[in-house]
């Protein structure tokens, strides 16, 4: 076992810094090899497992994954639909993934859509020694947008039901 | 939604890198501004401008001794903006555990198909 990895496991690890004003950086370790990061990344069958929440019922979940394809996720969270999608701009297998991502649900002026305020989402996925470091930059057009995004995180974070999540990391453990 | 000046919210006022740093530097003590041009390797007239913008949010407060200003951070000025980005935090680690739980099956499952 390298030296690198961790006992038990790594829950509650990612951090979140903001290094612009316009920037988010979510930074989380694995112990897993990289291919097996960006395959979870990028397979439906795969993302449906984890990117939702436990409550999350699944409506649509498509992936294009070639330079100019799109992708789509689209979940329903206490009778809500939420849905996000954008497309890739480049791709290199497992180490970096360049995508741009839009909330379909995000509030805009008039005479705009919500494709024009597409963030650029940049995943990095390092692996070194049997640990893979994993970096999500997310970069938006402008900083009331940026602080927007994260305001949200508020309100997911309190609609998860976190028994639930205990319950399932105990079984796990 | 309209964006106040720096000077008017605390939460741009740390947009800025350079004012993250100031904020790290000055740390838990106390500090004079000759002491953060040492700590930052910013300028002079540079670190007085940024300690003048984070003073005027109160996220850093200041105390005149003798012919030193002591510059220190005004931690409870910080709390919203730390709740603001944990919150966040929360949310994406919630996600991200789930991922490690199902990369640490996936190799489970690999594992016993070998």
């Amino acid at each position: 076992m390298n030296s690198n990895r961790v006992v038990g496991n790594r829950h509650g690890s990612a951090v979140v810094t903001l290094p612009g004003d316009r920037d988010i950086v979510i930074t989380r370790m694995f112990d897993a090899p990289a291919s097996l990061v960006f395959r979870a990344w990028t397979t439906p069958e795969l993302v449906k497992r984890w990117w939702g929440f436990e409550t999350s019922e699944w409506l649509v979940c498509d992936i294009d994954l070639r330079v100019g394809g799109t992708w789509r996720f689209v979940i329903r969270e206490r009778g809500q639909e939420v849905g996000f999608h954008g497309e890739y701009r480049e791709i290199v297998e497992p180490t970096r993934l360049v995508a741009t991502e839009v909330y379909e649900g995000f509030p805009v002026e008039s005479g705009t859509t919500p494709d024009d305020h597409a963030a650029v989402n940049t995943m990095t996925i390092e692996e070194s020694g049997g640990v893979t470091k994993l970096t999500v930059l997310t970069r938006h057009t402008r900083p009331e947008h940026r602080d927007a995004h994260i305001g949200s995180g508020m309100e997911s974070g309190m609609q998860v039901s976190f028994d639930r999540m205990e319950d399932l990391v105990r079984e796990l453990a | 939604m309209a964006r106040s000046p720096t000077t008017a919210d605390p939460f741009n006022a740390i947009a800025e890198s350079a004012r993250r740093e100031l904020l790290d530097a000055i740390g838990e003590g106390e500090a004079t501004v000759s002491e953060l041009v040492d700590r930052v390797g910013l300028t002079q007239p540079q670190v007085s401008k940024h300690l003048g913008v984070l003073r005027a949010v109160d996220l850093v407060l200041v105390r005149v001794e003798g012919r030193h200003r002591w510059y220190r951070v005004n931690a409870p000025a910080l709390k919203p903006i730390h709740d603001w980005v944990q919150s966040f935090e929360r949310a994406w680690n919630i996600r991200l555990d789930r991922l490690d739980d199902l990369l640490g099956e996936l190799q489970q499952e690999q594992e016993k198909g070998k």
